[in-house]
């Protein structure tokens, strides 16, 4: 591996929302062109475009986002990944430079999904009849209430214990202007929502919305060229993992050990442990899963993911803040945006540019996201130095 | 149109004489057990390895989901359910004979796989053998 560092010397989001009557490539764009002039570059500078999106994966959105802020004939790179294209995009920048191969790329994730169906997955009918109601259901509100369920059997997780991650990230919203939704939901409120898929409750299911984030990437040697070391956040770490064979995932699908696994590398990449992270935005499609990435990603000890949720450790001012952008949950999921998305949410507390969420002093952040199929990225990034 | 119920996936099983039962994949070389035949065994990637398997019609109860919203045409509230079977394998299905009530419900408990015939036909009105979780006699 190349050992030169790379960095992120600008980054931004629009706001998550709906956008009916905007085209894909023109949110993509305006993350784009938001991200370059964060990083004082234009179009001309950048050597290569990593593009995110899921769901027009054949619609070449790279290329069309070039169209609306410049065409310049440089590579494009469209990645699809679950709900780790973002993630995805960004590290194959990361690769690209690491390789030595070009010193400045920009990586986009874009996504309308306003109004999609809550329910994801499933129903798909084969030949003969659909079993999706019969052979149980493979809707992701079910699928991750079923993952959530694993945890209480282990460990006696309750469904008050979930429904406070979503108190929690509805609460880190109301704190962050890009955020969808920006809603206080006491308690009560999350509990008593209309059940979707039990124990998660509809204030505990990913909001769907139309997004877009991007960020510029740099080698150390063109960020120091531009003079962007007091803003550049360096990554220690991008790591992309799949989901080994385990027992269960045929019908169960496996978003723990995948994220073990890239926990494991990221770390080790990053010369860090799980102590020394001061923020984290993990993939909290439903609130059951964030649950279990506390436990995934070392937060805290196998079995006390309940513990930590009932000492408010993951709040904002707590020990270890999870989710202060409001999360999937509450700023919102845009699939293809959102590994980028999670990656500007870091990069800006490390930049201490957060406002009134800002994690104190943030010095070292990570950012994760799974993809059902199933995937993992995780990048772990750096404070400016200067 | 069939005379005779078909399987609902390749799963079930439905010998000429005798109870249907539900066939999975045991790899000789690993003994990873599966559901579905592979190119290949996917915990080891050995070939020519994998071989019917009968899986065991008891087991206990890993995981469950209440489902109360459900794409069109599906009835809910219903329980969809991940059940650990003795000797291995690991099945999904609707767990029935039961309320749909988290206070009803012990994750650990024994349960029993039974077959039933689906209560939806396709196109041409074939019938179909499905499988179901219900909480052990
Ligand atoms: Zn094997």
């Amino acid at each position: 591996m190349g050992s030169e560092d790379v960095y992120i010397t600008g980054t931004d989001m629009i706001k998550f929302g709906k956008f009916p009557d905007r085209s894909i490539a023109s949110l993509g764009a305006e993350a784009a062109l938001l991200a370059l002039d964060d990083a004082g570059v234009t179009i001309n500078d950048i050597e290569a475009l990593y593009s995110g999106n899921l769901l027009m994966a054949a619609g070449m959105v790279g290329q069309q986002i070039q169209q609306e802020i410049g065409q310049t004939g440089i590579p494009v790179v469209n990645c699809s990944n679950a709900c780790a294209t973002g993630a995805t995009a960004l590290r194959e920048g990361w690769t690209a430079i690491k390789a030595g191969i070009y010193d400045i790329v920009l990586a986009v994730g874009v996504e309308k999904l306003a109004g999609a169906g809550m329910l994801g997955g499933g129903g798909g009918s084969r030949s003969g009849i659909s079993p999706e109601g019969l052979l149980g259901s493979g809707a992701m509100p079910c699928v991750f209430a079923e993952a959530g369920m694993a945890h209480s059997r282990k460990y006696g997780t309750t469904f008050e214990q979930f429904a406070q991650i979503a108190v929690k990230n509805h609460h880190h919203s109301t704190m962050n202007p890009k955020a969808r939704y920006q809603i206080e939901t006491p308690l009560e409120e999350v509990m008593n929502a209309e059940m979707i898929s039990y124990p998660n409750t509809k204030l505990m299911c990913s909001a769907n919305v139309d997004g877009a984030a991007a960020a510029v990437l740099m080698s150390e040697k063109k960020m120091k060229e531009l003079g962007l070391g007091s803003q550049a956040v360096r990554i220690r770490a991008s790591v992309l993992t799949t989901d080994p064979w385990t027992d269960r995932d045929e019908v169960m699908p496996d978003v723990n050990t995948c994220t073990r696994n890239a926990a494991a590398q990221a770390y080790e990449m990053a010369g860090v442990g799980p102590e020394d992270l001061d923020l984290v935005e993990l993939h909290d499609c439903f609130a059951t899963a964030e649950v279990l990435h506390y436990e995934n990603l070392g937060l805290c000890a196998d079995g006390e993911a309940g513990k930590l949720i009932d000492e408010k450790a993951t709040w904002h001012g707590g020990r270890i803040p999870v989710n202060l952008s409001g999360g999937l949950l509450s700023k919102g999921h845009p699939i293809g945006a959102t590994g980028i998305a999670n990656v500007y949410e870091i990069a800006t507390h490390l930049r201490g540019n957060a406002g009134k969420r800002q994690a104190e002093g943030a010095r070292i952040g990570l950012a994760h996201v799974i993809g059902l199929g199933t995937c993992c990225g995780i990048h772990i990034l750096e404070a400016p130095s200067s | 149109m069939s005379e005779h119920p078909l399987p609902i996936t390749p799963l079930v099983q439905i010998p000429e004489s005798g109870d249907p039962y539900l066939q999975g994949f045991k790899c000789k070389s690993c003994g990873a057990i599966t559901l579905k035949s592979r190119m290949a065994c996917a915990k080891c990637g050995g070939r020519d390895t994998l071989e019917p398997f009968r899986l065991s019609t008891k087991g206990t109860l890993h995981a469950y989901s209440i489902i109360y919203r459900a794409f069109p045409g599906i009835d809910v509230p219903f329980v969809s359910a991940i059940a650990d079977l003795e000797g291995g394998g690991t099945i999904k299905t609707n767990l029935i004979d039961v309320e749909p009530d988290p206070e009803k419900i012990q994750l650990g408990m024994d349960v029993d796989v039974v077959f039933q015939i689906a209560p939806r036909k396709d196109a041409e009105g074939n019938e179909y053998l499905a499988y179901f979780l219900k909480p052990a006699a």
